[in-house]
C-alpha cells in the first residue's frame, strides 16, 4: 500500500496517456488518429525537454536539433541499408544520444542565456551542414520509396503502425521522465537547478549529472523523429530542424507547469488542442499565431509556474498526486 | 587567379554589407548589456524596418533615406512600448521568463504581419548608382547605408558618453541596484536602452531593405546573423559588434571564392559555437 502511495504521481499521467491513445482506437477513426498522434509527438518531444529544462534548469532553444539528426539517421538506415523500422528507431535514439554526450560535455558549460544561445547555434549548424551534405540528400533530403512500406501491410496499415509506436514512445517518454524524478540522480539535477555552485559542493558531480540529463532528454526524440519521417515519407532540412518547433516545445513545457511530470504532457495536449482550434477558427484564423502570443505572453507574466506548477502551490493536498 | 578576381569582386560588397549586419547587432547586444535580456523580437523588428522603408518608397514616392529618422523614432517608441508590456515584469526573473517574452512579441508581430502583408517578397526598387573598383561593381545603395551606421554608431557612442541619460544607461548596465542609489531612475533608463536597442534593429532593416528582396519572415535570419555578431564582438558591446559586423561580412564576402556559398552558415555557426566556448567575452572583450 505504501509502495503504492508513493508512486501515486505517475497515475494521473499514464491514465491520460492511455487514454489518448485508445480514443481513435475505440472510434476507430483515421481523422482523429492523426490529432492524437501529433499530441502524443508533442507529449513525448516536451516531457523529454522536461528532463533537461524542468528539472535541470538548463534552457535548451534547439532541442528539435535531436529530433532532425535521430531522424535523418534513422531514416538513411532504413532507406539506403535497409534497415526495419525498429531497428532504424533505436539507432535513432541511439545517435541523438551520442550527438548529446558529444556537445553536452562541451555547451554545458556555459550558464543560462549563453547556453540557450549555444543550443540555438547547434540547430543552425546541424540544419545548415545536412543542407550540404550529399550523403542526406542535401537540400532535397531523403525520400522513402514506396515499397518500404509494403513490408508493414501496406502504407494504411503502416500508418496505424506508427500510431502504437508513437503512443509507445510518448509512454515511454513519461516514465523515464518520472524514473528521473524520483530518483537520487534527479534529486541531483533539481539541485543543480536550484544552485549550481551550492549542488556541487554538496556532493553532485554537476558536469556529469548535466550530461547524462542532456543524453537523456535526447534519445526519445531522436526516436520520435524516425517515426514521424517514416510516417511523413520524406526528411528535408527545412522540416527537420525548424527553429519555432524548439520554442512551441519550450511554451507546452511553460504552459503545463515546468520541473513536473504531468505538467509536459498537459502543456502539450492544451497547446496543440488550442493551435487545432485558432488554425480551423475563422475568427482567429489569421492571426492565429498572435493570439497564441498573446496567450504566452500572458502566461510567462502572470503564471510563470505553469498549470501544474500552480495548482501545486495552491492546493498542497494535490502535491502527492500531481509529481 | 580566377579565384582571386571572384575574391576582390565579393569582399567589398561583403564588407559593406558588414556596416549594416553590424548596426543590426549593436542594437541586440546594447539589450544584453544593459539588461541580460536576448530580445528574440529582434528579427520582426529588422522587418518592420524592412516594410517602412517599402512604404515610404513606393506609396508615398519619397526618398528611402528620409525614412531613415521616422523609422528611427517609430523604432524607438515600439522599443520601451514593448518594454512596458512583456518585458518589465520578468526582468529579474529566469532567463527563460524574458526569453519567452520577447519570443511571444516576436509572435505576435508575425502573426500580424502574415495576416497584413502574407510571406509573399517585396522588393525596393531603388538604386543611387554604382561605380567600377577594379573588377568589383559598388552599389550607391551599400556605400549610403555604411554611411548611416558610422553615423549612428557615432551617435550611440557620443549619446553614451557625453549625455546625463547616456551615462546613466552605462551605470545601470554597470551595476543597476548602485545605480539605483545614486539615483538614476533605472525603469526610465531600461525602458530608453531596450527603445534604442530595437530603434537600431529598425533602422538597420530599413537599409537592408534597399539590398535585398524581403518577406515578413526575412527578419529571423539577420537576427541569427545579430547573435553570431553579438557573439563576436562580445555580448553587451556595442562598438564590438560594428567589428563583428565587418569580420562577419568579410566572412562571406571571402567564403565563396573558396568553397560553395551554402557552406557560409555551417562556419558562421561553427564559429559562433566555438567562440561562446573559448571567449565568451567575445575577440575585443576584456578577459574574466
Amino acid at each position: 500500500m505504501n509502495a503504492w502511495k508513493k508512486h501515486l504521481g505517475i497515475v494521473l499521467p499514464l491514465l491520460t496517456v492511455t487514454a489518448l491513445a485508445l480514443w481513435p482506437v475505440v472510434t476507430d477513426n483515421p481523422a482523429n488518429r492523426e490529432s492524437v498522434f501529433t499530441i502524443l509527438k508533442a507529449v513525448a518531444l516536451a516531457s523529454s525537454l522536461n528532463i533537461l529544462l524542468g528539472y535541470t534548469g538548463y534552457v535548451s532553444f534547439g532541442h528539435i536539433v535531436f529530433y532532425g539528426f535521430g531522424g535523418y539517421v534513422g531514416i538513411y538506415l532504413l532507406t539506403e541499408k535497409g534497415w526495419s523500422l525498429g531497428e532504424a528507431l533505436l539507432a535513432g535514439g541511439v545517435a541523438s544520444g551520442l550527438l548529446a554526450l558529444l556537445l553536452g560535455s562541451a555547451i554545458l558549460r556555459l550558464r543560462g542565456a549563453y547556453f540557450a544561445l549555444a543550443t540555438i547555434g547547434v540547430n543552425e549548424a546541424m540544419r545548415a551542414f545536412i543542407n550540404n551534405f550529399e550523403l542526406f540528400g542535401g537540400p532535397t533530403g531523403i525520400t522513402l520509396k514506396f515499397s518500404v512500406y509494403k513490408e508493414y501491410g501496406g502504407a494504411a496499415q503502416a500508418l496505424q503502425t506508427a500510431f502504437y509506436i508513437g503512443a509507445g514512445l510518448a509512454l515511454l517518454a513519461l516514465i523515464l521522465s518520472y524514473m528521473v524524478r524520483s530518483s537520487k540522480f534527479g534529486l541531483g539535477l533539481l539541485a543543480i537547478r536550484e544552485n549550481e555552485d551550492a549542488a556541487e559542493v554538496m556532493g553532485v558531480v554537476t558536469p556529469r549529472a548535466k550530461t547524462w540529463a542532456y543524453v537523456l532528454s535526447a534519445i526519445i526524440p531522436g526516436m520520435v523523429g524516425v517515426l514521424f519521417f517514416f510516417k511523413n515519407g520524406n526528411v528535408e532540412p527545412h522540416d527537420a530542424f525548424p527553429l519555432h518547433s524548439s520554442i512551441e516545445l519550450l511554451v507546452m513545457v511553460m504552459l503545463g507547469g515546468q520541473g513536473t511530470v504531468f505538467g509536459p504532457i498537459l502543456g502539450a495536449f492544451a497547446y496543440q488542442g488550442m493551435r487545432g482550434y485558432l488554425v480551423t477558427s475563422p475568427v482567429f484564423k489569421d492571426i492565429q499565431l498572435s493570439v497564441s502570443g498573446v496567450l504566452l505572453l500572458v502566461i510567462v507574466l502572470f503564471i510563470p509556474a505553469g498549470a501544474i506548477g500552480w495548482l501545486r502551490h495552491r492546493i498542497p493536498p494535490l502535491r502527492r498526486l500531481l509529481a | 587567379m580566377q579565384q582571386l578576381n571572384l575574391l576582390l569582386t565579393s569582399l567589398p560588397d561583403g564588407l559593406l554589407l558588414g556596416f549594416v549586419y553590424g548596426l543590426a547587432a549593436m542594437g541586440l547586444t546594447l539589450i544584453w548589456g544593459v539588461m541580460n535580456v536576448i530580445n528574440l523580437s529582434h528579427g520582426p523588428i529588422i522587418t518592420l524596418g524592412m516594410f517602412s522603408t517599402f512604404f515610404i518608397y513606393t506609396r508615398l514616392g519619397l526618398n528611402p533615406y528620409i525614412g531613415v529618422l521616422p523609422i528611427a523614432l517609430v523604432g524607438l517608441l515600439l522599443g520601451i512600448l514593448i518594454y512596458t508590456a512583456a518585458v518589465h515584469r520578468v526582468i529579474n526573473g529566469p532567463h527563460l521568463s524574458s526569453l519567452l517574452a520577447t519570443f511571444s512579441v516576436n509572435m505576435i508581430i508575425i502573426g500580424l504581419g502574415t495576416a497584413a502583408l502574407t510571406t509573399s517578397p517585396y522588393n525596393v526598387d531603388f538604386s543611387a548608382g554604382s561605380f567600377k573598383l577594379g573588377n568589383a561593381t559598388i552599389l550607391g545603395t551599400r556605400i549610403i547605408a555604411a554611411i548611416v551606421t558610422l553615423a549612428f554608431t557615432g551617435g550611440l557612442y557620443l549619446f553614451l558618453y557625453r549625455t546625463r541619460p547616456g551615462k546613466f544607461i552605462r551605470a545601470v548596465a554597470n551595476n543597476r541596484a548602485a545605480a539605483e542609489l545614486m539615483g538614476v531612475p533605472s525603469t526610465r533608463i531600461l525602458a530608453l536602452s531596450f527603445g534604442i536597442g530595437t530603434m537600431l534593429a529598425a533602422v538597420a532593416g530599413g537599409l537592408i531593405a534597399t539590398f535585398f528582396p524581403f518577406s515578413i519572415l526575412s527578419g529571423s535570419g539577420y537576427e541569427l546573423k545579430s547573435f553570431v555578431i553579438g557573439v563576436l564582438g562580445g555580448l553587451g558591446n556595442p562598438i564590438g559588434a560594428l567589428f563583428g559586423g565587418l569580420i562577419l561580412g568579410i566572412l562571406e564576402g571571402i567564403i565563396p571564392a573558396f568553397i560553395e556559398s551554402s557552406w557560409v552558415p555551417v562556419i558562421e555557426f561553427v564559429l559562433f559555437i566555438f567562440i561562446l566556448l573559448v571567449r565568451p567575452s567575445g575577440l575585443f572583450g576584456a578577459k574574466k
